[in-house]
């Protein structure tokens, strides 16, 4: 964008910028270029909350955030956009507020639905840069896809309990996503931070390394991390960097590139429309026992081992009386301390770990083993209300 | 020839939590197979069903990434590292 046609800044952003606008890198010029760019947010979450909280302060522009949810106790360890008193309420009302709180020079907009294959170019098309700050694969890939069709650029960054990683895909002449990891895992094989749990700091680390990178791209100054995949380890306090190269093959950003469209992603990344939820819902199929079943039976006083296959730090949060501990990744060399005749009824936090439980014990030979739908989670919810969630 | 493999944290439960194991071998492949023979969980994870690599899990030699060099018959020679990197998708309001 040439300098003529940048906005101006008033007295009061040039105060507010002086320490941007006193050095070369960025200057008068460099903090105009921000005031006319923009960045959409995928997510106001754990990533989302540091990244547009920087971008705001820094002065760019325009900020969009895509969320449809609700501020929840368990978000306030990590997304500091949002305070105690906004737990209740829209995430994208609390985002707003503070943003605007910490800058009112920029605009703000918020887009109240999940991003699909409808909806991406619509959302993505004002902006310039798009921020990648979601918690599931099909998404991640629809952004990525998204992005390369629309050629826009993709800060992306990911998290998974105290480790980090962060690129930028997107770029003409720079790798995509795809090019990093051609497929999704399977539904169910990569535990999601809900289930792994994630350090609080650590979002603001990676988010605020994604901001760094979209104002880097929009004032153009500095090297961007195309090309180039970085991992952080939290617990080492060490960064690392590993090369991404443009795969020619790539089928969305290779030199034939067979995806010239969005597709359906939920479908790409396996996940079925009548798996998760129905099959909560769904009766018993033999392999399942709810919470409410399995009260009942331990009532009748019937002889059920409980196996909960949690990690030793969740049995402490809350636990099933009776039940013995075996942590999943434990199981494969202790399932010895269960006998295959005994009746088993598997669980962890929300069932999914506790399926992958069960489905091993079948495969070597246990003849009755089921999983406690809905996990713990369902059994405080249904039968013992005195315990805590997490 | 021992070689150093780092262990990302999600597959962290299938070597005894820890985050860097050693195993034998000349070639990317050779190393992997010796990895799963010492810790047999992590087998499900690397590999799918018909024994290829998963295409979710990364191998790293250094800082490359062994699809883009010889993929399993890429050599090993001493005090080089390699990574696994699986993709994670964690973010937002998980």
């Amino acid at each position: 964008m040439t300098t003529q046609v940048l906005p101006e800044l008033s007295n009061d952003e040039i105060k507010r910028y002086s320490r941007h606008l006193i050095m070369p890198e960025v200057g008068v010029d460099g903090q105009r270029r921000l005031k006319a760019g923009s960045v959409l947010c995928i997510g106001a979450g754990g990533l989302g909350s540091p990244a547009a909280m920087y971008l705001a302060a820094a002065g760019v522009g325009r900020i969009g955030i895509v969320d449809f949810d609700v501020v929840d106790f368990s978000n306030l360890q990590r997304q500091i956009i949002h305070g105690t008193p906004d737990v209740g309420r829209s995430k994208l009302a609390s985002a707003k507020d503070r943003l605007l709180a910490l800058n009112p020079h920029i605009q703000v907009d918020t887009y109240e639905e999940a991003l699909s294959s409808e909806n991406a170019f619509r959302l993505f098309e004002p902006y310039d840069i798009i921020l990648d700050g979601t918690d599931n694969f099909p998404t991640r890939y629809l952004v990525n896809d998204a992005c390369v069709i629309l050629g826009k650029p993709n800060t992306y960054g990911s998290i998974f309990r105290f480790e980090g990683q962060a690129s930028v895909f997107g770029m003409k002449n720079g790798p995509c996503y795809r090019c990093l990891y051609p497929e999704p895992p399977p539904p169910g094989l990569v535990p999601s931070c809900a289930e792994g749990g994630v350090l609080g700091v650590l979002p603001g680390i990676i988010g605020v390394i994604q901001a760094t990178e979209a104002i880097k791209l929009l004032t153009g100054v500095g090297e961007p991390l195309v090309g180039r995949f970085l991992l952080y380890d939290a617990l080492k306090m060490r960064f690392r960097e590993l090369k991404v190269p443009k795969d020619p093959d790539c089928p969305v950003c290779g030199t034939h590139p067979t995806v010239t469209k969005l597709i359906d992603y939920q479908q790409f990344c396996g996940i079925h429309p009548a798996s998760p939820e129905t099959a909560v819902n769904a009766v018993s199929n033999g392999f399942d026992i709810t919470a409410v079943e399995l009260k009942q039976r331990l009532d009748r006083g019937d002889k059920v081992r409980i196996i909960d296959v949690r990690e030793p730090n969740e049995y402490q949060i809350n636990r099933i009386p009776g039940s013995e501990l075996i942590p999943l990744g434990e199981l494969p060399r202790r399932y010895a301390e269960l006998d295959p005749d005994d009746e088993l009824v598997m669980h962890c936090k929300m069932g999914g770990r506790s399926a992958k439980a069960a489905d091993f014990l079948r495969s070597v030979g246990f003849k009755h083993v089921q999983n406690l739908k809905g996990g713990i989670l369902e059994w405080v919810d249904k039968v013992d209300p005195s315990q805590p969630r997490y | 020839m021992a070689t150093r493999i780092l262990i990302p944290t999600p597959l962290r439960p299938y070597t005894d939590k820890r985050d860097a194991v050693e195993a034998e071998g000349a070639t990317i492949g050779e190393l992997l197979a010796d990895l799963t023979k010492k810790h047999a969980g992590l087998k499900a994870h690397l590999y799918n069903e018909q024994g290829k690599l998963r295409s979710f899990v990364n191998v790293y030699l250094n800082d490359e990434d062994i699809r883009y060099l010889q993929k399993e018959q890429t050599p090993v020679s001493a005090g080089d590292t390699i990574s696994i990197i699986p993709s994670v998708a964690g973010g937002s309001r998980s």
